[in-house]
């Protein structure tokens, strides 16, 4: 497989990498080197490509391993800051002001998510996958993404509703 | 679309149980701008997810120009190694050969050289037997 074959196959969901990279990661230039770092493998690995029938879903849940190693070790070497008791009063502030936006509302109340249902979330809600692809993806069975893609909803529902009700929308 | 019947749909979605078509209805039915108030908060969840899936990365992704194969290159240089190992080695033994040659050639001439001295010494060697003899005769005539 050539460079241009290669591209062909694997480009067309760059973006949807992208976006559930940004949905773990947070930064967007977290986001962007992830996506990049995860095509650099795609490629390292296009000899096995050919072999899947599905070749978005494995590049999905290389996104997702790699996006959680991330995580895991981002939390680690972050250990150190959260002893400082390091508190930016500017930052929460302008925090504050973003927020007031229900956009921004929706984005907060689904990092809040368990990174289980925040991946259903962002796999159905925003990319509409069908339920066998996310099982694929996230290495589920079907019946029990439903059961955490339902208890994300009603989540959601009921915490914006709530903030609907304190008029902060 | 009737309200009971997107009132249903969103209890099924709820739950887990929509299809993708009836998520699709409901998306298309958030996005206009009459909802009934109660359900207003579906709206900014639904549009919140279509707006979502607009997002594009930014940056080009580049792949790795083609890299040399390590293993080739170190295959490569082994054989490099072994070539000049084995044109230095030649290169011992001819000079050998030239000194060995040399060696000969020069022994050759000395054997010539001392060949020839030999040579005259004999002369030499055959004047004094001349010599003495002269001298006996000369001796006895006087």
């Amino acid at each position: 497989m050539n460079q241009s074959e290669f591209l062909e196959i694997v480009l067309p969901f760059k973006d949807k990498v992208y976006r559930l990279a940004k949905r773990l990661l947070v930064s967007k230039d977290e986001a962007e080197d992830a996506t990049q770092e995860l095509y650099f493998k795609l490629w390292k690995n296009k000899s096995k490509i050919e072999s899947y029938d599905n070749v978005e879903a494995y590049a999905m849940r290389m996104t997702k391993n790699y996006c959680l190693d991330q995580l895991k070790s981002k939390r680690a070497s972050n250990l150190t800051l959260i002893h400082s008791n390091y508190k930016d009063e500017s930052a929460s502030l302008q925090k504050t002001i973003e927020y007031n936006d229900s956009a921004n509302i929706i984005k907060k109340m689904i990092d809040d998510l368990p990174e289980k249902q925040k991946m259903i979330v962002q796999l159905r809600d925003i990319e509409n996958y069908e339920y066998q692809e996310i099982g694929k993806i996230m290495n589920m069975e079907p019946t029990a993404i439903r059961v955490a893609l339902s208890r994300a909803r009603k989540t959601l529902r009921d915490n914006f509703i709530k903030k609907q009700n304190y008029g902060i929308v | 679309m009737e309200l009971f019947k997107i009132e249903k749909l969103i209890e099924k979605y709820l739950n887990a149980e929509t299809t993708l078509q009836e998520e699709d209805i409901l998306k298309k039915y958030f996005s206009q701008d009459e909802i009934p108030s109660h359900l207003i908060s579906y709206k900014y969840l639904f549009n919140y997810y279509s707006n979502s899936k607009l997002e594009e990365v930014n940056k080009t992704i580049t792949l790795p120009n083609k890299r040399i194969n390590l293993r080739w290159l170190s295959i490569a240089a082994a054989f490099v190694l072994m070539v000049s190992i084995y044109s230095i080695h030649q290169n011992n033994i001819r000079e050998k050969e030239e000194a060995r040659l040399a060696f000969m050639e020069t022994q050759k001439a000395l054997n010539l050289i001392s060949y020839n001295l030999n040579k005259g010494n004999k002369a030499v060697a055959q004047l004094k037997t001349f010599e003495n003899t002269q001298n006996k005769i000369f001796r006895n005539n006087k």
